[in-house]
């Protein structure tokens, strides 16, 4: 069996992680009680596009930064 | 009543998927352990996110957000959809592959290999298996009260009417309490332990007749059922407590009346919010995902998991977290016994603002959401203890496929008992334990990690950095009263401030460092294993 390298991974895929672990933390929403639309707070409303952008990212993720060697079954398949 | 006959109607449909299930048994325990590597990415999605979705998604982001506010979704839901993804990315897709080389089953089976150490397995089951108990007991404990909670009658002035059984139907030591019938007793609805016992058997039967083809067809449909009656339960308590025509109007009248505090996050420490982001690496090392991981028919199955997982999160807490900030409004009274017990919150505004019938269909969904976790847990431990503890020390031909499938449920029905015997006491906040039993998989996530990515973990490592994980969160789940200070945190001062942070952190870094300097101070692995492992 090939192995998956963590080199396989593009660089961007770390930053944009490391992008939104920091965007997560957004102290500046922290005591504002702003409702978007009217009835959504800001800070829910703000954490709910982090999670609309996670599945972007990882979408993305799947497209250019797949492991090749992974996208088939490997062909020494155990019998257990 | 109407609801009790729709829970059981539900509960019935349960039993007869798993017996449809059987069907496709193949006689194997691969077959029933594995689904025979068969599982598709749609499959793979629903049952991946059926079984990380549990009664703390719903009941306890409900409950926890009636008490803290909106902080509640970025503390655990917004940075699992970054998280979990993240795991099934780098960790889930790699153990596929060396599963399927090597056939492995567990995860024991894995690091046995990777560390060279057959008695690696004798500290990781227990270890393991004492992490997912209190996952279970979440679980059982949120069933048993939600169905209580919906089936009981109106208290008014100390006395039941419209009791789904009158008083005297069950044993006092069932429906009495410490305080009586109406006060902390089954207030005429079913006794919690008695609809705890009753899923139980509901889901340990549908393991035992489906196996993991069962089980993961019972997670998709559950999955399915959860999610959209999530989403109609929202809708129809937004209408109900709005009192306009249009939803819209409905959603601005409610959040106008909820509480400042609850709409921010003011009574949350910001270092604490941001120690809450290493609690998802649990599913890293959570038995059931791996296992549902070597399902997968190819590793491109994961592609949509990993994709969808984050919005499939946002779709079920969105809704909870803002019934929750709508349960603090003046709109709605929350008697004092459910103040004083958040697991409770999501079935009291079910109840009072549903009709029976879809109170009844809205009940079954959170079921959905309880029983499609449970059923890999109960499978997970199953195998584990088949394949760990009776196969490999009893050796391979000693038992026949059959009999491993038999002792594969015997033990499942010891820890479900185990763990039913723990529900019958006082019961936990279902946020507070969930919290507990994650940080212990996440203090574990250094090892799996580390097993795939770094040649230098060495075999003493990776017994320092079990036994600094567990032996750290021992010691602080004892200091905080067995989950019963709901609010415990590491604290330390600097200058005049005093910071919070998660236990987990302090469990993290003990297991990481242990983890890495022992690994350096040892002999590395071989160069056997280290081709076997990194073969380029």
């Amino acid at each position: 069996m090939k192995t998956f390298r963590m080199s396989d991974m593009s660089r961007t895929l770390w930053i944009l992680v490391l992008a939104l672990i920091i965007l997560h933390q957004d102290n500046w929403f922290w005591t504002d009680a702003r409702l978007v639309f009217g009835f959504m707070p800001i800070g829910l409303f703000y954490h709910a596009c982090i999670s609309l952008a996670a599945g972007a990212m990882w979408w993305w993720a799947t497209r250019y930064c797949w492991p090749d060697e992974s996208e088939s079954s490997s062909g020494e398949e155990h019998s257990a | 009543m109407t609801q009790l006959s729709i829970i059981i109607g539900y509960l019935s449909l349960l039993l007869i998927l798993g017996l449809f299930a059987n069907r496709f048994f193949r006689g194997t325990s691969q077959d029933y352990m594995l689904a025979s590597h068969s599982i598709g990415p749609f499959l793979l999605l629903m049952s991946l996110f059926g079984t990380t979705m549990t009664a703390f998604a719903l009941v306890g982001s409900t409950g926890e957000s009636y008490k803290v506010g909106i902080g509640v979704y970025g503390m655990l839901a917004s940075s699992s959809g970054i998280i979990h993804s993240l795991c099934f990315f780098v960790l889930g897709v790699k153990l596929w592959g060396l599963g399927r080389k090597f056939g492995y089953r567990t995860q024991i089976q894995f690091f046995r290999d990777r560390l060279e150490s057959d008695k690696i397995g004798l500290l990781l089951f227990p270890v393991l298996v004492g992490l997912v108990i209190p996952y279970l007991l979440i679980g059982v404990m949120a069933s048993g009260g939600v169905i209580n909670g919906v089936t009981q009658g109106r208290i008014t002035e100390g006395v039941v009417t419209n009791a789904t059984f009158p008083e005297g139907t069950f044993p006092d030591f069932l429906e009495q309490g410490d305080k009586g019938f109406a006060v902390d007793g089954s207030k005429g609805g079913v006794p919690r332990q008695v609809a705890s016992l009753v899923v139980c058997g509901v889901v340990l039967l549908y393991v035992f007749f489906g196996g993991m083809r069962g089980t993961a067809w019972a997670n998709a449909f559950q999955t399915m059922v959860f999610m959209v009656l999530g989403v109609v339960t929202f809708v129809i308590i937004a209408n109900k407590l709005g009192g306009h025509d249009s939803l819209l109007a409905n959603l601005r009248e409610i959040a106008s009346k909820v509480p400042k505090e609850k709409l921010t996050r003011v009574d949350v420490s910001k270092l604490k919010f941001f120690s809450y982001l290493l609690v998802p690496l649990s599913v890293g090392m959570f038995p059931h995902l791996f296992q549902h991981w070597l399902t997968a028919r190819s590793a491109a199955s994961f592609k949509l998991p990993v994709v969808l997982h984050p919005i499939f999160i946002m779709i079920v807490w969105v809704p909870c977290v803002l019934i929750g900030i709508w349960a603090t409004s003046n709109l709605i009274q929350i008697p004092p016994p459910i103040q004083n017990n958040p697991n409770l919150v999501l079935p009291f505004m079910v109840k009072r603002l549903a009709g029976p019938v879809l109170g009844g269909f809205l009940t079954a969904g959170i079921l959905a959401a309880i029983m499609s976790s449970l059923d890999s847990q109960f499978l997970c431990l199953g195998t584990m203890f088949s394949t760990d503890i009776v196969t490999h020390y009893a050796g391979k031909n000693r038992f026949s496929d059959r009999q491993q499938v038999l002792l594969t449920r015997g033990f499942i029905v010891a820890i479900v008992a185990l763990t039913y015997f723990f529900s019958l006491f006082e019961p936990r906040a279902v946020f507070t334990l969930g919290v507990w039993c994650f940080s212990g998989f996440a203090s574990l996530f250094p090892l799996v990690f580390a097993a795939l990515y770094w040649k230098r973990l060495t075999k003493a490592g990776g017994y320092a950095s079990i036994v600094a994980a567990i032996g750290t969160w021992t010691a602080l789940f004892y200091d905080s009263d067995f989950a019963g200070i709901e609010n415990y945190a590491l604290e330390f001062t600097l200058g005049d401030s005093t910071y919070q942070m998660m236990p987990v952190v302090g469990m993290f870094v003990v297991s990481l460092l242990a983890l890495v300097l022992v690994s350096l101070a040892t002999t590395p692995p071989s160069e056997k294993t280290l081709n076997k492992f990194f073969p380029n």
